[in-house]
């Protein structure tokens, strides 16, 4: 009778002995504080190495099969009136525009933004983490976290993965005790405290603008327009970023989103107005030559 | 990364209608990701009713503009007349492979409409592509190439339809090659579009986005 029961009774489900502390485990990677334990690694004798032959998360090896999205220009800067933080929202996976609507500013809370550059899911994970983090410092201490402490714990995270492929520059911006604060974090751990910062393959179009237009007393309305004008800028000579443009203004009560535009409309906006100043302004540089370069055609 | 087709961008796209064919490409031309000119055109004219596109390195696009217009020059005094697509075609094709074992980084589309002969008194729109090394596809409704590539079939495959008028061509290789561009990060900044019909040729620049 054993032996028939037995033979009849169902096998025994399989148990993955690497799930046996996950039993309990409705939080996912979390634990019941809400702090993560630790992610799972593939068990291969180099981790970082076996990621980086199948995807293009450290930025080399184009070859690769899975394409993380990339490219993008996003930068902010404090003023006499907070913190201007504007950004584009183009994803590229190689030369393939794979989305031209992503939000590259994390709101991770009132006080709070976080840009995006680099791996979006990294950053949208460990930046909405770090919500997570924040909050739990405001219930312990009835206080908000400074911004310094903030990205110290973003800067902490990613150093723990150094060399593991985490790919991210991100500048967490907000308004603490101290008043206004950036600091930009990366995946190499740097945290650097500044005022003036530009992320991304467009970076360098976006600091040759904001370098030539800012300074600290500038007035609100210019400052915007500056963060607007430099993503423009970058939108349009780098292949990797544009589409449109997300402007946020950070101040002492809490930050203020300014509105979604169209990089292209922008620029042909900017252009009119160029061309108008020229005509109206200075009649010598409307002089300047208007001829197209025509081709040549093959018959002499 | 230096992939020498995809170092300066851009592309190219060739469909055909009703007695009339069109190419178009883009006026990017780039230094990996950075943007340099919105001036570059990459269709050229052979004869008047023949359009050569040359996408890929762009030093390779004017030299071999040069070389195939010595080489079309010549045919022309030597034969006392037009060249046709057909011919032009394999003309282009041979050019290529004499550079077999390196090559130049090109995808040549030929578009043209033929003159009509007493061998061939209703000759029909021709448009042709080839690789990097001469092998020649002549399809019956588009031909694209650049780095742009793949969206451009995409888009050609759902709005090209036989037998279009020209209006109707220029309107479906426009809304092909702007809408495949907005998808690629190497092509755009502009347009041109070039519609060949028996009595005219129109070209028309498009303003596209700048991003």
């Amino acid at each position: 009778m054993e032996a028939l029961v037995h033979r009849l009774a169902p096998p025994p489900a399989y148990v993955n002995p690497d799930d046996v502390e996950n039993e309990d485990a409705s939080w996912g990677n979390l634990n019941e504080l809400g702090v993560v334990k630790g992610m799972q690694i593939p068990r291969v004798p180099d981790p970082a190495a076996f990621l980086s032959t199948y995807t293009n998360s450290m930025s080399q090896n184009p070859q690769a099969k899975i394409k993380l999205a990339h490219g993008t220009t996003t930068l902010a800067f404090r003023f006499k009136g907070g913190i201007i933080v504007s950004v584009d929202s183009r994803a590229t996976a190689g030369s393939y525009i794979a989305s031209g609507t992503v939000k590259k500013v994390i709101e991770i809370n009132k006080y709070l933004l976080g840009t995006m550059a680099g791996g979006a899911a990294d950053c949208q994970y460990w930046e909405t983490y770090l919500g997570m983090r924040c909050r739990m410092h405001e219930l312990r201490n009835k206080e908000r976290i400074s911004v310094a402490a903030a990205s110290k714990i973003l800067a902490n995270i990613v150093y723990e993965y150094k060399g593991q492929g985490l790919s991210m520059g991100t500048m967490i911006c907000g308004w603490d005790k101290t008043g206004p604060a950036i600091f930009y974090v990366d995946n190499d751990g740097t945290r650097l405290k500044g005022d003036v910062f530009a992320v991304g393959s467009g970076a360098t179009f976006a600091y040759g603008v904001l370098d030539q237009g800012y300074h600290w007393d500038l007035s609100d309305e210019d400052a915007q327009e500056l963060g607007r004008r430099a993503i423009v800028a970058a939108g349009h000579r780098d292949a990797y970023s544009g589409n449109t443009n997300n402007l946020f203004h950070v101040r002492e009560d809490g930050w203020e989103f300014l509105g979604n535009k169209d990089v292209s409309e922008l620029w042909y906006k900017y252009e009119e107005e160029k061309r108008q100043a020229r005509a109206e302004g200075a009649p010598a540089a409307a002089a300047a030559p208007t001829s197209e370069i025509q081709p040549v055609p093959m018959e002499e | 990364m230096s992939n020498p087709m995809e170092m300066n961008g851009g592309s190219v796209v060739a469909m055909i209608g009703k007695d009339c064919v069109a190419i178009a490409s883009d006026l990017r031309l780039g230094q990996q990701a950075v943007g340099l000119a919105s001036n570059f055109e990459k269709v050229f004219p052979v004869s008047d009713k023949l359009y050569i596109g040359l996408s890929g390195l762009a030093t390779d696009t004017y030299t071999l503009r040069e070389s195939l217009r010595f080489r079309v020059n010549m045919y022309r005094m030597k034969e006392e007349r037009e060249i046709t697509p057909e011919t032009f075609t394999h003309l282009v094709s041979s050019t290529l492979y004499e550079k077999r074992f390196g090559p130049y980084f090109i995808e040549p589309v030929v578009a043209g409409l033929p003159d009509a002969t007493p061998l061939n008194p209703n000759p029909k729109p021709f448009i042709s592509t080839m690789d990097t090394i001469g092998c020649i596809t002549t399809p019956k409704d588009f031909a694209v190439a650049g780095t742009a590539t793949d969206k451009l079939y995409g888009v050609a495959e759902g709005l090209w339809e036989p037998d279009l008028e020209p209006e109707d061509l220029f309107e479906t290789i426009s809304q092909t090659i702007l809408n495949a561009m907005d998808r690629d990060a190497l092509s755009g900044w502009g347009a041109v579009v070039h519609v060949i019909s028996k009595e005219k040729v129109v070209t028309r620049y498009l303003r596209g986005r700048m991003d």
